[in-house]
């Protein structure tokens, strides 16, 4: 009785979950460096290919209600769908704050920006990292990876702090700088946003993994 | 929650065939217990040890132990019919007796030694209601038994498991030969029969056990491998033979 077909389509989702990861892992990468490139066209470009992440998650989700439906999947194989179920989500919503960032650029314009861009680049690189990691470990089922990772969300947000100080501290001693200083915040927070959502990721692994749900690191905003 | 059947070290033989290898697990009171694995790996056999069936035939033989209520089973010399009409049975297919629906139930009761009309009556009726078939029959029921839809014969042999009053009532695949409003009728009757009764459940269909069962335990060649709470077995299973199973990879 085993089920050829039926185990062959998890697969696929599994493997488009892969896919559709790594689109939003690319809008990241992306909007971060058309953010510090000033690359306005680079920008739109992000803000316009989000509509490919949200249908990729809309087809991975009928695709899990299908096979709910037709197959009734138990124990290992109804966990991951679950798991899929929700992943996709954070994912979508990634997407949607690497968007955010593309459109923070989009609103800076030509204006030059209020500080060379250090900590946000850093910010960027950890939450891929992090998302690029959560991936394989869900694909390796590494639960131990996925724990690690969640702890990682303190660097996240020990650089978020640092860049919202810093920021303060620049519109207080130049208040001119209030607009485009504060779209800089918001970068950071869209960033900050991003691991938030890669450690729900992590958290849903390790269900998937070992069937307990856990919340493994509550992030401080 | 009470054990109201307790299985130690069982094991069977189908003559030279060990077909139970050292089964040992609790079939708790007025919960439903499903049992579940591929063909051939001892389900039925074990369901038939609870109430003696394969004493109808020669050459079979028990080793280890089955109380209920603390009192021996598996004894030598017990008496067969009595035991029998405290743990009843429902089978795959509907077995009812080529006669009427009132004398499908009242055939038991007479067994039993009831011989007074007007008590047979009340019970018979009282078993067709608690099986949730008698709305269905109660214009028909001096006409004959086999002319009831199969869904409608399965519930009959399940009120007439129930007409004599056991404690525990087997079911072995109750719902294979059914079509899925049937089916759905025999699962509700099963979440009704619970209150009064235990019941144990054989099922090849998984999504039936998962629905209406508190405990499952999963057989395989003969041993049990896993025994625990319903809904662990199904969404976070412990032995990864068990997991194998469920999810299709095996069997």
């Amino acid at each position: 009785m085993t089920r050829e077909a039926y185990h062959q389509a998890l697969n696929v989702v599994q493997e488009e979950l892969r896919q559709m990861a790594e689109m939003a892992g690319d809008a990241i990468r992306f909007s971060m460096e058309a953010l510090k490139t000033r690359d306005i066209e680079a920008s739109k470009k992000v803000v316009h290919n989000d509509i490919f992440i949200n249908r990729k998650r809309f087809e991975i989700e009928e695709k899990c209600i299908r096979l709910i439906a037709t197959q009734q999947p138990m124990a290992v194989d109804l966990r991951t769908l679950a798991a899929i179920i929700n992943i996709i989500t954070d994912i979508e919503r990634i997407g949607d704050h690497a968007e955010g960032l593309a459109k923070i650029s989009l609103s800076i314009g030509d204006a030059p920006l209020v500080k060379p861009l250090i900590d946000l680049p850093k910010m960027a690189d950890k939450a891929l990292s992090m998302l690029k990691r959560c991936m394989e470990a869900f694909i390796k089922r590494d639960v131990e990876t996925a724990r690690r990772i969640c702890d990682e969300d303190d660097e996240v947000d020990a650089l978020y702090d640092q860049i919202y100080r810093e920021l303060i501290f620049l519109m207080i001693e130049d208040p001119k700088l209030i607009k485009d200083a504060t779209y800089l915040i918001w970068a950071a927070h869209n960033l900050e946003r991003i691991a938030d959502r890669v450690t729900n990721i992590a958290e849903r692994v390790v269900y998937m993994v070992t069937g307990k749900m856990e919340e493994m690191n509550v992030s401080k905003y | 929650m009470k054990e109201k059947i307790k299985i130690k070290d069982l094991n069977f033989y189908y003559g030279k065939n060990h077909a139970l290898k050292g089964v040992s697990l609790p079939i708790y009171e007025k919960v439903i217990t499903a049992l579940i694995g591929p063909s051939g790996c001892g389900k039925t056999t074990f369901l038939r040890c609870l109430n003696r069936m394969h004493d109808l035939y020669p050459g079979n033989r028990y080793e280890g132990e089955i109380t209920m209520d603390g009192a021996n089973i598996l004894e030598k010399g017990l008496d067969l019919i009595k035991l029998r009409s405290k743990i009843g049975m429902v089978f795959q297919k509907p077995t009812p007796f080529p006669m009427s629906v009132f004398e499908n139930i009242a055939f038991g009761l007479k067994l039993l030694g009831i011989k007074k009309k007007s008590e047979i009556a009340v019970r018979v009726e009282k078993a067709l209601k608690d099986a949730a078939i008698f709305e269905e029959t109660k214009d028909r029921l001096h006409g004959s038994a086999l002319a009831l839809s199969g869904g409608q014969q399965q519930r009959l042999c399940i009120a007439r498991a129930i007409a004599v009053e056991p404690e525990v009532i087997l079911m072995d695949e109750p719902c294979s030969a059914l079509d899925p409003v049937a089916t759905a009728k025999i699962e509700d009757l099963m979440t009704d029969l619970k209150k009064d009764y235990t019941v144990v459940i054989v099922t090849h269909n998984m999504q039936q056990a998962a629905r209406v069962s508190e405990y499952t335990g999963f057989f395989m060649m003969g041993e049990v491998i896993e025994f625990d709470v319903t809904e662990k077995i199904f969404t976070a299973p412990s032995n990864k033979l068990t997991e194998d199973y469920i999810t299709g990879r095996f069997g």
